[in-house]
């Protein structure tokens, strides 16, 4: 039956092993962010290599499972000569993922910005890239935010992918204790437990977020 | 980079792709399915009920399908629930599935102009007449895009099911990587499978959109 105690010890290992899930969910959303920005400012951009480079990237990341990338990435790095540690090909590949995503964000924070403020912008003499960091950007942070902070939801739940890459993390955690005490359904719900948490909390602080920056 | 593998194993990986297909049809029809009961449940239901469907709505969304599925499939047995692997997959695809569809037709429903349901009811509809003429065909048609992208991005969630052994693509292609030591062209091979397949579905579903659209544009 339903073990109390075996499903209450699990914490302690798991949520030491949230550590890896909030890393490689972490440097996977600013690794994201950052790539998400280029591929953005790519896709926007009035050369049509770039455009048609944009385009692929997207397609093809957001047409593949993260898993298959997660596979792909950890095998093929070696195959080029880059040789570095599990952890590193798991943040690279979320991130990278993250970024196809994180793109399409901010091109539609973008495209919903009102036209006539670029073009008030520049009525009043604003340089191209005065109008970009004072008007159009500041605007489509802010409004991105909530659809950011639920791309992070996502990415702590498919940091449980990264598990199959032999990291440490919550769910490779407890694919381990299940293992030792043979009692999965209790490791697998104080784990279900663990990422519970982590998500209302991401999801409270979106929330927060939306309610303080509302435009 | 060797390509001869695939003369060998080519037939293994489309019976692969034949399961992944399958989980991936079943799962979508299933869960879009309880998703509709689900989304009709918090309409109409009283209070209590609906409190326990919103926890069930939170509790799948805020854990990765891949604890669910071990949850599922080695947990259930503990309590009875002894499933095989494919069975067991598309019921893990199903319940994945179920809450992201409800919150999809519910948001479909609430763009139901509220006008259409009053005007329904003064001419004395029944309840079940009006969901059944009024508010699904009018709320699927605007549900339909996002029904359309969520049914995407399950296709990607099959590979998951490999991990509890059902014999998809992404399992066919792990074997056969296994056996032959050719990782990268084995993972190379699946994510263009799966690149071709999300892109179909999706350009048949743009075709889809704009065919249900049509007398939203053909007025002249």
């Amino acid at each position: 039956m339903f073990s109390v105690s075996t499903f209450l010890d699990s914490f302690a290992p798991l949520a030491m092993a949230a550590r890896y899930t909030l890393l490689v969910s972490g440097l996977g959303i600013a690794l994201g962010l950052v790539i998400g920005a280029l591929i953005c400012a790519a896709r926007m951009s009035s050369n049509p290599v770039l455009r048609g480079f944009g385009g692929l990237w997207v397609s093809f990341l957001r047409g593949v499972p993260l898993l298959v990338q997660l596979l792909l990435m950890y095998y093929l790095l070696p195959v080029i000569g880059v040789n570095v540690p599990a952890i590193a090909a798991a943040v690279i590949s979320v991130g990278i993922c993250a970024s196809a995503y994180i793109s399409e964000i901010w091109r539609g924070a973008i495209a919903a910005l009102p036209k006539g403020q670029t073009e008030a912008a520049q009525a009043i003499g604003m340089a191209p890239t005065t109008v970009w960091t004072r008007v159009i950007l500041p605007q489509a942070v802010v409004m991105s935010l909530p659809a950011l902070v639920n791309e992070l939801i996502l990415l702590v739940k498919a940091s449980s992918l990264v598990s199959i890459v032999g990291i440490m993390e919550i769910t490779r955690a407890s694919q381990a204790q299940a293992a030792t005490t043979f009692r999965p359904m209790e490791v697998y719900l104080a784990a279900a437990c663990i990422y519970l948490a982590i998500n209302l909390t991401l999801a409270a602080i979106g929330r927060y977020l939306e309610n303080r920056m509302a435009v | 980079m060797e390509w001869q593998i695939f003369e060998q194993y080519g037939p293994m990986l489309l019976r692969g792709f034949g399961v992944t297909v399958l989980c991936w049809l079943l799962g979508t029809v299933f869960s879009m399915a309880l998703g509709l009961v689900i989304a009709l449940i918090q309409r109409y239901a009283p209070a209590p009920l609906r409190w326990l469907i919103q926890i069930y709505i939170e509790i799948i969304r805020g854990t990765p399908f891949l604890v669910q599925l071990f949850v599922l499939y080695y947990g259930g047995p503990l309590i009875g629930l002894r499933l095989d692997a494919l069975p067991a997959g598309i019921l893990g695809l199903t319940v994945y599935g179920s809450p992201y569809f409800a919150e999809i037709f519910r948001s479909g429903f609430r763009a139901v102009p509220l006008g259409q349901i009053e005007a329904a009811r003064a001419i004395g509809m029944s309840e079940p007449t009006i969901i059944r003429r009024i508010l699904l065909p009018l709320g699927l048609v605007s549900a339909l895009p996002a029904l359309i992208n969520f049914s995407i991005i399950l296709t990607k969630e099959t590979v998951i099911l490999s991990i509890i052994t059902v014999p998809e693509l992404m399992y066919q292609v792990n074997r056969m990587s296994t056996e032959t030591f050719r990782y990268l062209e084995a993972n190379l091979v699946l994510a263009l499978f799966f690149w071709l397949l999300v892109e179909t579905i999706s350009r048949v579903g743009r075709r889809l959109e704009s065919r249900v659209t049509r007398h939203l544009l053909e007025r002249p």
